[in-house]
């Protein structure tokens, strides 16, 4: 990787990083706050279901992590591993999809968009 | 050996001999009251065997030449007081880790030194000497942040204690960075760009855990951990700024 790539990755792994420690504070917070009458999927629903606002925290939160945990995942594929940069690379993305894909799937189906 | 036999009380020193093949042998050094590591050594040197090869110089904690590992840590011998480091009355004194092995508890820092200059550590004078002097305030903030990591003397503890080092042979190591980092907040020098560009690959700031088994070992109280951080931030600038 060149000096410009390398520092490209760092921005976007500072940059989730900090969507992620806001996130990740929203989204523990709805857990125990939704699991105090008891957890169902018709209580999830109801709050998502229609509501803009968790539908863009949860978009972000989820671009978030599909930026996040692929280049930590390939760190340390770099440093366990003998792979080459293109396998690393190529790993790396696959997770984001693996990650990204089906979140999407599931905010927009709790939005109440089916695709 | 009048002096051995008034005070009997005697370490037990285990040090390395050979390359990177060899063994731990171990000598009896007398104890003595304010005794350093590299005393030891030198004890032992002189008076048990001169075979035993290690490098020092100026015994007082300027040049840098004298670091081992002492008891699995990285230290500057000169100034390591045996009291503060002896478990019981054992010392193991090796060759320092991640640098390649002379003899005994001498070490090559060839490599040491090249990524120094890998990492363009070398100032780049932007004036000659029929210009005025640079004018700088001792208060001007990236002089203090320049002056917080000049004090390197090149022992090359930091560089044993980091075990990215070990995992990643090519990777120039806290001391160079450090260095970098130094001229990186140095006004007066002209070197920024081509520097970046050296300390911003795979082998350079980025490559850094945060891990500070370079703060915890210099004998200098250095932070490099501080200085590569202020690398990423710097190198992150320059990619906004398209300069890098």
């Amino acid at each position: 990787m060149s000096p410009k790539q390398e520092s490209l990755i760092w921005i976007a792994q500072r940059g989730s990083a900090m969507v992620l420690i806001i996130g990740l504070i929203v989204h523990l917070g709805a857990i125990i706050a939704a699991v105090q009458g008891g957890i169902s999927a018709a209580e999830i629903s109801g709050r998502m279901n229609g509501h803009t606002g968790w539908f863009v925290f949860y978009l972000c939160f989820l671009v978030a992590v599909s930026i996040h945990a692929p280049i930590g995942l390939r760190s340390i594929l770099i440093e366990v591993t003998s792979l080459p940069n293109r396998s690393v690379g190529l790993i790396s993305l696959l997770l984001a999809v693996m990650i990204l894909a089906p979140g999407l799937r599931a905010i927009f189906g709790l939005y109440g968009v089916e695709w | 050996m009048k002096q051995q036999d008034e005070n009997p009380k005697h370490l037990t020193v285990k040090v390395w001999r050979g390359t990177a093949q060899g063994e731990f042998q171990t000598y009896q050094v007398p104890r003595r009251d304010n005794q350093t590591v590299l005393d030891v050594v030198t004890h032992i040197q002189r008076h048990i065997d001169p075979g035993l090869s290690y490098r020092y110089a100026c015994r007082v904690g300027m040049c840098g030449s004298c670091a081992m590992t002492v008891n699995g840590k990285p230290r500057w011998t000169c100034r390591t007081h045996v009291s503060k480091v002896t478990e019981g009355d054992t010392l193991e004194i090796s060759p320092l880790r991640n640098h390649q092995v002379i003899k005994d508890l001498s070490v090559d820092m060839t490599e040491f030194f090249d990524k120094w200059a890998r990492a363009e550590g070398a100032f780049v004078a932007t004036k000659t000497r029929n210009d005025d002097f640079e004018a700088i305030l001792p208060t001007d903030k990236q002089r203090k942040i320049a002056s917080a990591g000049i004090e390197c003397i090149g022992c090359g503890v930091c560089y044993s204690a980091c075990d990215v080092v070990d995992w990643k042979k090519e990777y120039l190591g806290p001391a160079a960075l450090n260095r970098a980092w130094t001229l990186v907040n140095d006004v007066r020098d002209g070197g920024m760009t081509v520097r970046l560009q050296s300390i911003a690959g795979d082998a350079g700031c980025h490559a850094c855990h945060s891990q500070q088994g370079c703060v915890e070992g210099c004998p200098k109280h250095l932070n490099p951990t501080a200085a590569i951080a202020g690398l990423k931030r710097r190198a992150a600038i320059a990619v906004l700024k398209g300069e890098l």
